[in-house]
């Protein structure tokens, strides 16, 4: 089975949610962006995101996280359905990346995904390249991210 | 840290190096189980059997260690406010276990923004290298960045 016939473009899909706790938010950004308002809440403050929030890569990372939980149950029932999965592949990257609002202490990202488009790949008989728009939003009804990805699909 | 770098030393064509980063394959299996556990993230073998041709990183992994490597190499010396966004990413080739990674930021244009007097976007050209001289990704994106504060009038 192809990603587009499980998914059709356009059609929007939940992935789950990612509470961003303070210690998450530390964590990460001690190894990967410890610019002060992303690690010291007190720090943060003197600083346009005002307080302490979560570092942009952490928003992305966590959009991977919940597809990959999703991903999982998913391929799980398709197996069990007797259906043979998308064989989804790496990514060559992505576009239009947004960082929209600030993911602050304490805040719940839900995550989705619309495949936009597939087209198979000219150069590598027998991969497609799908196309997605991703999104998260917060508790409040916030977009806080979004961007367009690629996922590689073999046949 | 006292900034050294403000928004008015950043210029077109401007050359900030990036600071080198070993990849090992712990912090690459350690990142992919936390948000990103495909086989080819956590397995040398699941790795060789891929496209990717190796234990690899996260697409999201290498872009969160291309951060780190521009916050050491440079952005924890600069007024930096964040970012809003990555025009387009583009992990070009596999970040394998062992590669050591070194590039650059290029200033493309600056502006002033008008919505936050005292603060200018810059925009960057990001590119990491392997340690062949492979580009394996290339970025391109706009950091906020305050400008050097105006001397006291001197009236």
């Amino acid at each position: 089975m192809k990603l587009i016939e499980l998914s059709p473009p356009g059609k929007k899909v939940i992935t789950g949610t990612l509470t961003f706790t303070s210690e998450d938010i530390i964590r990460f950004a001690r190894k990967f962006d410890p610019q002060p308002f992303h690690v010291d809440a007190e720090a943060a403050r003197n600083y346009v995101f005002g307080d302490l929030c979560a570092s942009g890569w952490h928003t992305c990372a966590g959009w991977m996280k919940v597809f990959m939980s999703y991903w999982m149950t998913e391929y799980a029932r398709l197996k069990q359905e007797g259906v043979e999965p998308p064989k989804l592949g790496p990514s060559a990257g992505f576009r239009k990346l947004q960082w929209l609002k600030p993911v602050y202490v304490g805040d719940t990202i839900t995550y989705s995904t619309t495949l936009l488009e597939s087209r198979p790949l000219a150069s590598r008989p027998g991969t497609w390249i799908n196309t997605t728009l991703n999104d998260g939003v917060n508790q409040h009804g916030e977009a806080v991210m979004r961007y367009e990805g690629t996922v590689l699909e073999f046949e | 840290m006292e900034a050294r770098y403000f928004f008015e030393d950043f210029v077109p064509g401007g050359v900030f190096p990036l600071a080198p980063k070993q990849v090992t394959a712990e912090e690459i299996i350690e990142f992919a189980q936390e948000f990103d556990p495909q086989p080819m993230h956590l397995d040398e073998a699941a790795g060789k059997a891929s496209i990717l041709g190796g234990l690899s990183a996260s697409g999201w992994h290498t872009a969160s260690m291309f951060m780190r490597m521009m916050f050491d190499g440079w952005l924890s010396q600069s007024s930096s406010e964040g970012s809003p966004g990555v025009d387009a990413m583009e992990w070009r080739k596999p970040v394998l276990a062992g590669d050591t990674l070194s590039g650059r930021s290029t200033v493309l244009e600056s502006r002033a923004l008008r919505s936050r007097p005292g603060i200018g976007i810059v925009k960057f050209l990001h590119e990491v290298e392997n340690q062949r001289g492979d580009v394996v990704m290339r970025g391109e994106n706009p950091i906020m960045i305050r400008m050097r504060a105006a001397p006291e009038a001197a009236e």
